[in-house]
């Protein structure tokens, strides 16, 4: 299965997120903000986490209008599945293909630690939990506080497209929500880094099963 | 443009003293220009040329069979094996960071990162030792927070892990905080990249961001004493643009792959003037330099003005002419300006020329090698007084007197504002003892660690130095590695008082001495002087930071105490109380000796660890606060309770050094103990992990109401 992993000049968790791609099984094509088109036959675009341009206005917005963005959305457009994790759910926002915003955390400070979740919303990405499992992954950001108007927040939740909430919100973020699915429910953007909870060198495994589950859905899709 | 004419008040404006004007007449046979009299004060300051320190540094062990290249690079290269080595440096940012604490602290962390990787390394770790004044004092809060999250701001969005560190305070610094940030990178040992420029005639090539009137004067700034202008001196600082930086480092290694980069140097302090010298005076070479060819981010900027920014975010090539297209190729790719500034020539000569007018022309050469050196006067440090007397008191009172200090209380409201797991090789997080990354793609463990204990150093600067690096080398066994090598920022008061200098050569004797006892060369370091206000100086920190090896096939000890565990003590305590964390934090004394530091010991105790790792679950070295601070520590790890046999003060709290607390189970114990039989090293049985309290002897707490109220101090005070 071939996933490819955007690389804006910016991203610092494009490594990371190819890593761990790569141990679940994908053959993994990183993907310069200047080309204008992805790989053929992607089945996975991987947005990663980091500073995409700086971020010194709103994180993600300059991103949003890089070359490679026109192919990422044609890829989701198709129905092909796109995660984007932390800096990459804040780009996933602004081109409009998850709704709402990610605000500054409530408590105006950058964030680092492991923090607790509840899967929810059925999809290729949540599959390997189950809905109402807990899981630990870490945080690292600055905005993460999600934001979205009540209408919208109540369609996510009619719709079961909130697929993470944290157990104990630790940036403000409306109803607890730490990641939400398209309507499609093949394009994921969640503020906690999987990547960084993938091997036994981490310490904690939880975001592994994500990865190894995504990757077998793909192949059996 | 009319330059100003060069008066007393200038020469003296610039920190040039009159004997150093004298020899500046001496070298020209003229009068210099404006823009050679700030060239001269930016060479020659005491924060490039270690005029006051060099003599004393020339005595460090700086040698050994790691050591692929020691100090006077852009950072220290230690062999790990394989063909990699581990690059690394610490850098104080004190001055800039007091006046401006977020753009201080973070230009400081971007100025450590490009020293590392204008080696050609891969920056992968990164530390901050952070000095603040007393809790209560009004600059303290803003200052906290201002560094805080200045790091944080700078390496998080670069991308590199923040992994440990120190944060302290004490009315010593309420006039001058200090920010030492270390940074350690990942290169090929057959591609280290130097300053040394070589071949005439060949582009002297700039690189990154634009060039403007931020940090003019910066390092003659960070020469002198403060007073109560210090506000005055906001403009002096510079500021940080972490985005640029992770460009330019992408494209310097990635030009550094196309074999185009013969010699390379960062632009820091005292920006081009320094990194130009530098590169051509290592070389052998004179350097030319084309003004109006510099990147400008103003207008009308003079040849002075350039010579002096310290606009961030900047490096200085000298590049293989045959391979300029490649080099364009790649910084065009990621945006960055690139310019041919100069060229390297024959003659020992440092031209200047700005739109074809001639702004300086002095020899190179001069610069950098006839800087001033003084052996500057010293008096050592008095013999302390014996401690007086220290009261028995209830244990657990005085521990939750040490948790209600910041100096000992959890220090997560200042890591968890740093992103430690970036690159996803990070193996131990800041908070207990040193930090852990993997070295990507291989089965290599580094550790990392920044110690010194300051109340030690004034009170005995010779064994204050040896405790720097012996709590250094205790760290880094205790996660199980191997010490390779040290760095060493040495920041201390005003040089020119014979006491305070005294206490440089004291402290520095004890590094040596402990560097080579424990194997740990220096390889790389930053002095900085004149840490004073109103001749208030700060305590004196010579700042130890450390790195150590977990080799292939080597378990780290990485674990944490479980219920059932028995808590070992390996070392002697005899109950040492001079200068301790409880003297100072519950009596508010500070008085008797440093602890003696038995290097000895320190050596055998360390290679005990290593040798038995296979038995031990958890390790932890003993340092302020003792064996109670400790135990608490480790307990928390586990969320485990602990039980210390006995309620002795000076048991409980001594500091006496070369000790460490281990975790393990019954059957383990038994193995260590034999093992320490035989190795002729002291193991005893303290207690054992259990329940969920803290108990020494009969006084007892829940460690759940211990913890909060250590996780509570950092937010109550600062939040």
């Amino acid at each position: 299965m071939k996933a490819a992993v955007i690389v804006f000049p910016g991203s610092n968790c494009d490594r990371d997120m190819a890593t761990a791609f790569e141990q679940a099984g994908l053959d993994v094509t990183m993907v310069w903000h200047k080309d204008s088109d992805l790989p053929e036959a992607v089945d996975l675009v991987g947005v990663p986490g980091g500073f995409s341009f700086g971020d010194y206005l709103r994180c993600g917005a300059i991103a949003a209008n890089a070359p490679v963005i026109g192919a990422v959305k044609r890829h989701a457009e198709r129905g092909g599945y796109v995660l984007g994790v932390c800096n990459g759910f804040q780009v996933l926002t602004e081109t409009g293909l998850l709704p709402g915003a990610l605000l500054r955390n409530a408590g105006l400070q950058y964030i680092c630690r492991t923090v607790g979740l509840t899967v929810e919303g059925e999809s290729i990405y949540t599959e390997a939990y189950g809905s109402g499992t807990r899981i630990d992954l870490p945080i690292a950001h600055h905005d993460g506080n999600y934001y979205a108007d009540a209408d919208t927040l109540d369609r996510l939740d009619g719709e079961g497209r909130v697929a993470f909430r944290y157990t104990d919100n630790p940036n403000g973020s409306a109803r607890d929500v730490a990641g939400i699915l398209s309507g499609n429910r093949r394009v994921l953007g969640m503020m906690p880094h999987p990547e960084r909870a993938s091997e036994a060198a981490h310490g904690n495994e939880d975001g592994a099963r994500l990865f190894a589950h995504l990757t077998q859905a793909l192949a059996s899709a | 443009m009319q330059e100003p004419a060069i008066t007393e008040e200038l020469i003296a404006a610039h920190g040039i003293k009159p004997d150093e004007y004298a020899e500046i007449l001496r070298i020209l046979n003229r009068e210099p220009t404006f823009t050679e009299l700030g060239i001269f004060s930016a060479m020659w300051n005491e924060h490039c040329s270690y005029k006051s320190s060099k003599i004393h540094l020339k005595t460090l062990p700086t040698t050994g069979p790691q050591v692929i290249c020691g100090p006077g690079e852009n950072a220290g290269v230690v062999g790990i094996g394989d063909g990699q080595a581990v690059v690394f440096k610490m850098e104080s940012h004190n001055h800039p960071s007091y006046i401006e604490p977020y753009q201080g602290a973070a230009t400081g962390v971007g100025g450590i990162l490009r020293d590392v990787f204008t080696m050609g390394a891969r920056p992968i770790a990164a530390m901050n030792s952070l000095s603040f004044g007393e809790k209560d004092h009004p600059k303290t809060r803003r200052l906290v927070h201002g560094v805080v999250e200045g790091v944080g701001g700078y390496g998080n969005a670069f991308g590199v892990p923040t992994v440990g560190g120190e944060v302290r305070f004490h009315p010593a610094y309420n006039g001058n905080c200090l920010v030492n940030a270390f940074a350690a990178g990942l290169a090929d040992t057959d591609k280290i990249f130097y300053s040394a420029a070589s071949g005439v005639g060949r582009p002297v090539v700039y690189l990154g961001a634009k060039t403007g009137r931020d940090g003019v004067g910066g390092a003659t700034m960070a020469s002198a004493e403060f007073d109560e202008t210090i506000e005055e001196k906001r403009p002096t600082v510079q500021v940080g643009d972490p985005f640029t930086e992770k460009r330019l480092m992408e494209a310097t290694l990635e030009l550094m792959q196309t074999g185009a980069v013969i010699s390379i140097q960062d632009m820091g302090a005292a920006g081009l003037t320094c990194s130009a010298v530098e590169m051509g005076d290592k070389g052998g070479l004179g350097i030319r330099l084309d003004l109006e060819n510099v990147p400008q981010r103003e207008t009308g900027m003079t040849a002075y003005e350039m010579m002096l920014s310290e606009s961030q975010e900047r490096m200085l090539m000298v590049l293989d002419p045959a391979k300029e297209a490649e080099a364009k190729a790649v910084f065009d790719k990621w945006d960055l300006d690139f310019a041919i500034v100069g060229e390297t020539i024959a003659e020992d000569r440092f031209l200047i020329m700005h739109n074809g007018t001639c702004m300086a022309d002095l020899p190179l050469s001069k610069l950098s090698s006839s800087a001033p050196e003084y052996d500057r006067p010293h008096v050592p440090t008095p013999q302390a007084e014996p401690l007086e007397d220290v009261p028995q008191i209830d244990a657990i009172d005085a521990l939750k007197a040490l948790l209600a200090s910041p100096n000992y209380a959890s220090k997560a409201w200042v890591y968890d504002q740093y992103d430690s797991q970036v690159m996803a090789d990070t193996m131990r997080t800041p908070g207990f003892g040193a930090g852990v990354i993997r070295v990507h793609g291989t089965e290599k463990k580094l550790a990392f660690t920044s110690d010194v204990t300051p109340r030690y150093v004034k009170a005995n600067p010779h064994q204050g130095g040896r405790q720097a690096v012996a709590e250094a080398y205790r760290n880094l066994t205790a996660v199980g590695a191997l010490p390779l090598a040290t760095t060493d920022n040495l920041n201390f008061g005003n040089p020119e008082k014979p006491e305070i200098m005294g206490q440089f050569v004291g402290a520095l004797k004890g590094i040596g001495e402990a560097c080579i006892a424990l194997d740990m060369p220096i390889v790389s370091g930053n002095v900085s002087l004149y840490n004073e206000t109103d001749g208030q100086g700060i305590l004196p920190t010579p700042t130890i930071g450390a790195v150590g090896l977990i080799a292939a096939g080597e378990e780290p000890i990485l674990d944490t105490p479980r219920e059932g565990h028995v808590a070992l003590l390996l070392g002697a305590t005899e109950g040492h109380l001079g200068q301790s964390a409880l003297l100072w934090e519950v009596f508010n004394r500070e008085d008797g000796d440093a602890p003696h530091v038995d290097l000895a010991a320190e050596r055998a105790h360390g290679e005990f660890i290593r040798a038995n790792r296979q038995w031990i679950r958890c390790c932890t070295d003993l340092s302020d606060g003792g064996l109670a601070l400790a135990a608490f520590e480790m307990a928390v790890a586990g969320d485990v309770g602990v039980q210390i046999d006995t309620d002795d003060t000076a048991q409980l709290f001594g500091e006496d050094q070369a000790r460490y607390l281990i975790a393990c189970n019954f059957d383990a114990a038994e193995a260590l103990m034999g093992a320490a039989g035989q190795a002729g090293v002291p193991l005893t049985t303290v207690g054992r992990f259990t329940g969920d309290t803290v108990r020494f002897g009969a006084s007892e707490a829940p460690l759940a109401d211990l913890r909060s109220q250590s996780a509570e101090t950092f937010p109550t005070l600062f939040g």
